[in-house]
């Protein structure tokens, strides 16, 4: 079923890109492009954060300052879509370093731009669950070189989007904040694998329009028929820090009950735990 | 108390043979009992060095304000049915002399329905919405710990009782059930000197709070329940408390021995967002049961308390907090004209708080300034903190805790010989 879709995605955007190809570049982009373009980034958006109903998968980070020190985090992370596109729950169980192990943080995100996420963390050392203020979502995740919005994604609506290259293999597509002044980028423009739709590249330019920050999807694997990131690592050029994030017991579909709750939050299930 | 720690831990200790046990009958019967038990169980914790001076001579208490050794042990098992968690503190301490064990956590927790939760033995507890300030709250603390610079975790006492907490789709029911009433680690003046309302004048290990606490197993209980519902992610609670004063809350007619008065607790609290931030409302009706009158100048009088409090991010990893909270005294007229002597306590006691949290070098810098403030008694308590993580397993901290007031009775002001500094270093394994 879902090949299918993706089938008829593909074949539904592809006309329009390939009359792009054609068109006069100096010529006003017509609304044609413009649905292309969109159907581009909302099936990547899909393939990157909404793989399944659900999933779950631990991740190991490593990251790496200039000096070469090297710093590592692991947890297990939980996710279910309310639809694909839409508003999502996730439930990040920390097991590593020690400071932060057996933390649990709970997120209801809305793809509304105007609602901020809500969020929790529970300090079991304190038995506290503390409700954490919407944040900058372009501060460090956990330390790290993500950004809290390079995980749980950025919305599409925060940034105008435009085809600016088709290669063999890949779109390119250029982001425009719509909001400059929120953010640190001036754009970022998404390479995005035309077979599966797999954002392989990202790459974000300053003010000044110099490169700054790549985040690369560097393997790429089948699971339970889904293309999955399952390593992908994010350099800042700028610092000369790297963080490398690695995803396994990647697992889709697996029917998870309304565990975004406070009642997990102080007691995780054991699918967050294990 | 020590042979109660011990009954706890025999519980723990037997209920884990019992977990690794069952867990070798399921699995392959030829692996060992050890093998077992390790695949569902993690052993962490940590070692600390912590030491700290008063920066004001005080002539009732050691110059030295800590400086210990800590060592925390934590065993977590978590087979199918349950979790088993066994954690505690062996610590050797400079300023008392003496080496001890504080069993922080020894219980076993279940998820037996759908419905419902059970965790059962020394646990620690909290609930409310207050950061630092407790109103529903009335769950052990340790002021002392708190005052002499240990880490925040430490404010919390555990607690020996039954937690129940039932769900449904109307709201979420807490029951905790304390057989034998659990006190706070109140000031007693063996390490923090305070204002002695009986001397006039302050005080410490010339004049340690001596105190009769009650404690029979069943009949000196304490009972507290929360009502709870999440609407659309505004959390609405409401709590009820059956016990006694957490911290002295009178004394005997002799005046020789601090009590431990009953006191009951009405109250509701509310969380949400608010603009760009969080924002709570708590208050908390403080019967106190055997004074009811307030004409008993030995027994505290009646409260309500009040807390509003707004959190939100004001810059790049930079948390700005506001607290105000009020405690008003229901029978003020009553606490007057019974008042023998001494300066009398105003009716309404304000209190401000700020936090300021700024986390620097990829979070591994973490500078907060918490501050308390009360108009109505004019005094301050600060608590700066530096923390600095060094790798995945080493942070070094340095703080203070600093007290001023303009007179020596107020809840802070009293504490003013008491400001000091600390450093710590910990290695976490």
């Amino acid at each position: 079923m879902r090949t299918i879709i993706t089938a008829i995605f593909i074949f539904s955007i592809s006309l329009p890109i390939t009359a792009e190809e054609k068109t006069d570049p100096n010529e006003k982009k017509t609304d044609i492009e413009t649905i292309a373009v969109q159907a581009i980034v909302e099936k990547a958006n899909v393939v990157a954060y909404y793989q399944g109903d659900d999933g779950k998968a631990t991740v190991n980070m490593v990251i790496t300052n200039k000096q070469g020190q090297k710093r590592e985090r692991q947890f297990n992370i939980l996710r279910k879509d309310a639809k694909d596109g839409g508003d999502q729950k996730y439930f990040v169980y920390f097991q590593k370093p020690a400071d932060v192990r057996r933390m649990t943080y709970l997120v209801h995100k809305f793809v509304d731009p105007q609602k901020d996420d809500d969020r929790w963390l529970y300090l079991p050392a304190l038995s506290l669950v503390k409700r954490i203020a919407a944040g900058d979502k372009r501060t460090s995740f956990v330390g790290s070189d993500f950004l809290y919005e390079d995980v749980s994604g950025r919305s599409l609506e925060e940034d105008t989007h435009e085809l600016i290259e088709t290669t063999d293999k890949l779109f390119i597509v250029k982001n425009i904040p719509k909001k400059p002044d929120s953010v640190e980028f001036s754009y970022y423009n998404v390479s995005i694998d035309r077979k599966n739709f797999v954002p392989m590249k990202m790459d974000f330019f300053d003010k000044d329009g110099k490169l700054y920050r790549t985040i690369e999807s560097v393997k790429v694997e089948m699971i339970q028929d889904l293309p999955t990131v399952v390593k992908s690592v994010v350099t800042n050029l700028q610092s000369g820090s790297k963080t490398e994030m690695e995803f396994s017991n990647v697992k889709y579909n697996i029917n998870l009950e309304d565990i975004f709750t406070e009642r997990y939050l102080q007691k995780p299930p054991r699918e967050a735990m294990r | 108390m020590i042979s109660k720690t011990l009954i706890i831990i025999g519980i723990t200790i037997t209920t884990f043979s019992f977990t690794a046990g069952a867990a070798t009958d399921s699995n392959e019967p030829e692996r060992s009992f050890l093998n077992a038990l390790s695949d569902i169980t993690e052993f962490h914790g940590f070692y600390e060095m912590r030491g700290g001076y008063r920066l004001r001579k005080d002539k009732y208490e050691k110059d030295m304000s800590i400086m210990e050794n800590r060592l925390q042990l934590d065993l977590f098992s978590y087979p199918e049915w349950g979790d088993i968690k066994v954690k505690g503190d062996f610590f050797g301490d400079l300023v008392t002399e003496q080496g001890d064990f504080d069993l922080r956590e020894a219980n076993i927790f279940a998820r037996p329905t759908e419905y419902m939760d059970i965790k059962v033995g020394r646990q620690i507890l909290t609930w409310g919405t207050g950061d630092l300030v407790f109103i529903n709250d009335l769950f052990p603390k340790d002021w002392q710990s708190f005052f002499i610079g240990r880490d925040t975790e430490y404010l919390k006492a555990p607690s020996d009782a039954v937690k129940i907490s039932l769900f449904s789709d109307a709201a979420n029911l807490d029951i905790i059930y304390t057989p034998q009433f659990d006190p706070d680690r109140f000031i007693d003046g063996s390490r923090i000197s305070y204002w002695n309302s009986n001397l006039a004048s302050l005080a410490g290990e010339n004049a340690i709070v001596h105190t009769d606490k009650p404690n029979r197993w069943f009949k000196d209980s304490e009972i507290a329940a929360r009502l709870y519902k999440n609407i659309d992610n505004y959390e609405l609670a409401f709590y009820g408390y059956q016990g006694y004063w957490k911290s002295p809350g009178g004394q005997n007619a002799a005046m020789t021995q601090a009590t431990f008065p009953d006191l009951n607790v009405y109250g509701a609290s509310i969380r949400g967002v608010v603009g760009k931030g969080i924002g709570n409302l708590e208050l908390g009706y403080y019967e106190s049961a055997e004074d009811s009158s307030g004409k008993n100048f030995l027994i505290n009088n009646s409260e309500i308390r009040y807390l509003v409090s707004y959190t939100q991010e004001i810059g790049k990893d930079f948390t700005l907090s506001l607290q105000y909270y009020i405690e008003q005294m229901t029978d003020y007229d009553q606490y007057r004209d019974n008042l023998p002597s001494g300066p009398a306590r105003d009716e309404l006691r304000h209190l401000t708080t700020m936090r300021l949290t700024k986390l620097l070098m990829k979070q591994n810098l973490k500078c907060s300034l918490f501050t308390y403030y009360s108009p109505s008694d004019k005094d301050v308590y600060m608590r700066p903190n530096i923390n600095y993580k060094v790798n995945d397993y080493m942070a070094v901290e340095a703080g203070g805790n600093i007290f001023f007031g303009d007179y020596p009775q107020t809840f802070f002001g009293q504490f003013q010989n008491n400001t000091n500094i600390y450093m710590g270093f910990r290695y976490s394994f």
